[in-house]
């Protein structure tokens, strides 16, 4: 046998490109469909103010190779620019900064293609938005003139285009971010660990059949075959016992989990050159976290339980999907198998039939879950693979913005206002760190003042009672109001770094539709280096 | 009230005005003892600061300190540039692959930001001694090797003299990993250092040797096979080269061989390279954040303009964007028996019936030692010494001892030490796990 495989040649070596090489570090997080879709992107930046939060934002993605980058700014460069603008130099002064800060940064990348306005053919940003280049995300950083937002505004209405905004000043700033819609994603990238899911409490009869064959005379196994028994079938041979002595009932309460555990703990043999079975300790190591009665994930309860605003959305693969998936999970009681086995103790000949025996149930879901689909009208021309990445991911699939747009912005900021004061006054007890709303609501009242004007503390609490009537009299915003008042509108390089990356890790999370965006406000505290991502 | 405080520029007004109006101007938090706004820019523009590191943190250091108004600044990387590092190290272009990071950087930075000064060095740190050190005010990292990081705080912990307060020099760390990172500020003997912070950066659990010469189960383990076990017996080229492609090659071709043999699919060319280099994702944007949070503290530390990271409670900032955004600022505790700046012995449970090489062998895998040459004494005695060679030939046939045999007894002192951290002696505490 051995023989015969090894004569088989191997596939001839396709060496990795110049690009694979180039992207490889990032090709280890998003893969080649991230890549080709974050290559696909056309970004829109609105720069005014400083000037320098959403230069450093656009930086971070022109290196990994965003498709096409944008910048409209109407500001000429001055002095000031240069001591807080790494992408301007000497020769930028009194010249158009969109020129320039495009210019240096397209030095980066050479791939990446990029525009300036306004320019010869495009005087203004209303004719900008009306020509017919669709962006797909657009950011602006405040303080930005009230007439730009409001075209801002409806051209991401109009286009269901995500628009952020980012505000910096010293050493404060916030970045929200405004989805036209519900914003689901499958491929969230879930930590390792959280993904084990072995069903062992209710197995399936070529599972139960595979695990009885090889325990089936278990104490007359040879040491090395007792000591290479995967964890998996020891658990379900001594469950098999349990259930014989407890009216086939499983362990349920932890009681009887740890008394369980000390049975199977017991088992192994001891007398043995190692004196103990590492498979079996990680099987007693395994009971506690496999012996769960699965429950519906939350965020796919989320999914579940989400009333479509537009009958077009529902129209759309995931959705089509998710539909077929709670008809499973109604009919099952259980989630499409996500079929992966981790590493454990074994011959490497049965570990590989026991991955082929979870395999081929995660395919024998998928395959009932894509038939659902394909049944369904709108559904006959879903991509397989689409319905398999799914049901990989089914217990870690995310919504966000679920309930988007259906409380206005000025009622939800009240009502959060009084949530994080209720938990700043309990913060002493609970030992959390205090909100940073204060310093989202003292940036507020200076969105819309240019960098020239300066804004006292004074006129910034003004501003804030009118926001959250009451706020203005807490200390800790009076104390946020002298801070953004110090800054003068003034950017600080690196905050204007720290939040550029911030913005642009999100940015990229949505584009890919990989990881989980913020939702949707991420405040940055700079004085006691924090961050608190809050829902506005 | 703050915002009508003068503003006290220094050479260039009109340049650092943003700048000028944080750094020199007292806010709501800061500490009006230490604060001394119309010296700040000056002095800042006299420091001479640090940088350890050319690399995806160390290009965002450069820039971010130069324009901090910091005017004088060194950065020491012995690496070359190579064509991965284009996605994130945003100083290099197509055309400086192969040339030193070091230079490159530091012309890029200077020929850009008008009036600084960056003194490039192409070698190791390990190449400098204290009086190289001590001529910094502060030390900013942007390493991705946990080795350098331990040397670099055992030689700051080691230069503090109680009596010369120029002698404590703040270590600003950065480290990151695909979304997530952190940043750290060290005031040396005063607050936990990296030592102590060691046990956060467990190495990988290695994979024991049993499983990768007889029972492979995941693709990772034909590489290591192919590796580990293929490559010494072979010895296809002279010596294992992880940046020559032909290299790597080979060893994907026997990986991808064995994987087969065993019907163990997900051999790629990729996965080879990243398991045999072991390498890190790592991405501008996250770069970005982490330079700029430990820079953040650099100009807090510099201008006293705002409390900094470490004085007097938090001193780690730990970041994750996977998830949303999550970060944990807190204080991580200096411990009394950190074998850099603690005076305890640190307590090592070990098995009485092992031999001096089996206890050799667990310093590597420890969280809390990572030590990978060790010699051990113990109360005077050499137990086993690594170098000079006679040293060691002398020493090797205690290897095979036990160490109740030794003498070795519950409670000893044992003193460990490495070449890699030849400053300091590891003070451990035996503390056997069984009965003698």
């Amino acid at each position: 046998m051995t023989e015969i495989v090894m004569s088989q040649t191997p596939p001839i070596l396709h060496g990795p490109s110049e690009k694979e090489r180039k992207y490889d570090r990032q090709l280890r997080l998003w893969a080649a469909s991230g890549q080709a879709a974050l290559e696909s992107a056309n970004i829109l930046l609105v720069n005014s103010g400083a000037g320098t939060v959403g230069v450093e934002t656009l930086k971070n993605l022109v290196l990994p190779g965003i498709g096409r980058s944008a910048i409209y700014d109407d500001e000429t460069v001055t002095e000031a620019d240069l001591g807080v603008n790494f992408f301007l130099e000497e020769s930028s002064l009194g010249k158009s900064r969109s020129q320039n800060l495009t210019e240096l940064l397209l030095e980066l990348n050479p791939e990446v293609q990029g525009s300036w306005y306004p320019n010869e053919d495009i005087k203004s940003l209303e004719s900008l938005l009306s020509s017919p280049s669709v962006f797909t995300v657009i950011l602006y950083t405040n303080p930005i003139k009230p007439e730009y937002l409001s075209l801002l505004e409806s051209y991401s209405q109009k286009h269901k285009t995500p628009l952020v905004a980012i505000h910096s000043a010293g050493f404060y700033s916030y970045f929200q971010i405004n989805l036209p819609g519900a914003f689901p994603i499958v491929d969230t990238h879930p930590d390792e660990t959280a993904t084990t899911d072995l069903r062992l409490l209710a197995p399936w009869p070529e599972l139960v059949g595979f695990a009885k064959d090889l325990t089936r005379d278990i104490d007359n196994l040879s040491d090395f075959e007792h000591g290479h028994l995967p964890y998996v079938v020891i658990l379900l041979h001594y469950l098999e016992k349990w259930k014989a002595d407890h009216g086939g009932s499983c362990p349920s309460t932890y009681k009887e989990k740890t008394e369980f555990r000390s049975i199977v703990q017991k088992a192994a043999r001891t007398d043995n050159a190692e004196g103990g079975e590492e498979n079996f300790d990680e099987a007693a190591a395994a009971v506690l976290k496999t012996l769960v009665v699965p429950s519906l994930p939350s965020g796919l309860k989320e999914v579940f339980e989400y009333e479509h605003a537009e009958p077009a959305e529902q129209k759309s693969g995931f959705w089509l999907i998710a539909d077929a998936v709670k008809k499973f999970y109604e009919k099952h009681q259980s989630l499409p198998l996500p079929g992966k086995v981790p590493d454990m103790k074994a011959q490497s000949k049965v570990y590989i039939q026991l991955q082929n025996i979870y395999k081929a149930k995660a395919r024998q879901d998928a395959a009932e879950i894509l038939e659902t689909v394909q049944a369904t009208p709108g559904g006959e021309d879903i991509d397989p693979a689409e319905v398999d990445l799914f049901c990989k991911n089914a217990a870690f699939v995310k919504l966000i913005n679920a309930t988007g747009g259906k409380i206005k912005r000025a009622d939800r900021l009240k009502e959060v206002a009084a949530q994080e004061a209720v938990s700043d006054e309990m913060a002493e007890m609970t030992l959390q760190p205090l909100s940073l709303l204060p310093i989202y609501l003292a940036l507020q009242p200076t969105a819309h003042v240019s960098s020239g004007d300066k804004i006292s503390a004074d006129g910034i609490l003004e501003g804030v009672a009118k926001l959250v009537p009451g706020a203005e009299e807490n200390e800790r915003v009076v104390q946020a109001a002298h801070e953004v008042a110090r800054a003068e509108g003034g950017e600080l390089h690196n905050v204007a770094a720290l939040v550029g990356g911030m913005v642009a890790q999100e940015l990229i999370k949505i584009v890919t539709k990989q990881y989980i965006p913020i939702d949707n406000t991420c405040v940055f505290d700079g004085i006691n280096s924090r961050t608190q991502v809050l829902r506005l | 009230m703050a915002t009508d405080a003068q503003v006290f520029p220094a050479s260039e007004p009109a340049r650092w005005t943003y700048l000028d109006k944080i750094r020199t101007r007292p806010g709501p938090f800061t500490n009006r003892d230490l604060f001394e706004g119309k010296n700040v820019a000056e002095n800042m523009e006299k420091m001479k600061v640090l940088v350890i590191g050319a690399g995806g943190l160390g290009c965002e250091i450069l820039k971010n300190l130069s324009m901090s108004g910091f005017k004088d600044i060194h950065v020491i990387d012995m690496d070359t540039i190579d064509l991965s590092n284009l996605n994130r190290q945003f100083l290099f272009r197509h055309a400086d692959v192969g040339k030193s990071k070091a230079e490159v950087a530091a012309n890029f930075v200077m020929k850009r930001v008008k009036g600084v000064k960056i003194t490039p060095h192409n070698c190791m740190i390990q190449d400098f001694d204290e009086d190289f050190y001590m001529q910094f005010q502060f030390v900013v990292c942007g390493l991705d090797s946990i080795e350098a990081r331990r040397w670099i705080n055992a030689t700051l912990v080691n230069m503090v003299d109680e009596e010369i307060e120029d002698s404590y020099k703040p270590l600003i760390d950065g480290g990151t990993e695909g979304f997530k990172g952190q940043a750290r500020v060290i005031l040396p003997t005063v607050t936990s250092c990296i030592e102590c912070q060691l046990d956060m950066h467990a190495p990988r659990a290695a994979v024991p040797l049993c499983t990768l010469a007889s029972i492979p189960r995941q693709p990772e383990h034909c590489i290591e096979w192919a590796h580990v076990i293929a490559w010494e017996n072979e010895k296809p080229f002279p010596k294992l080269d992880n940046d020559d492609p032909a290299h790597i090659n080979w060893l994907y071709q026997k990986a991808l061989l064995r994987a087969m043999e065993f019907n163990i699919s997900g051999v790629t060319y990729s996965l080879t390279q990243g398991v045999v280099k072991n390498i890190i994702p790592a991405i501008a944007a996250t770069n970005s954040v982490i330079a700029a949070a430990c820079c953040n503290e650099a100009l807090k530390i510099a201008s006293n303009c705002a409390p900094c990271l470490g004085f007097p409670d938090n001193n780690y900032m730990m970041y994750s964007g996977n998830d949303s955004i999550y970060t944990y600022t807190f204080k991580h505790e200096k411990k009394d028996d950190c074998p850099v700046c603690g005076n305890l012995a640190r307590e090592l449970a070990v098995d009485p019936a092992w031999t001096l090489q089996e206890l050799i062998d667990s310093f590597a895998a420890r969280p809390e030692a990572q030590l990978k040459k060790p010699s051990v004494r113990a109360e005077g005695r050499t137990l086993y010494m690594q170098f000079p060679p006679s040293l060691e030939q002398q020493t090797r046939p205690n290897l095979e001892k036990k160490l109740t045999d030794l003498g070795l007894e519950q409670g000893q002192e044992i003193g460990v030490t490495d070449p890699a951290f030849a400053t300091v002696s590891f003070k451990f505490k035996l503390k056997f796990t069984k009965k003698t």
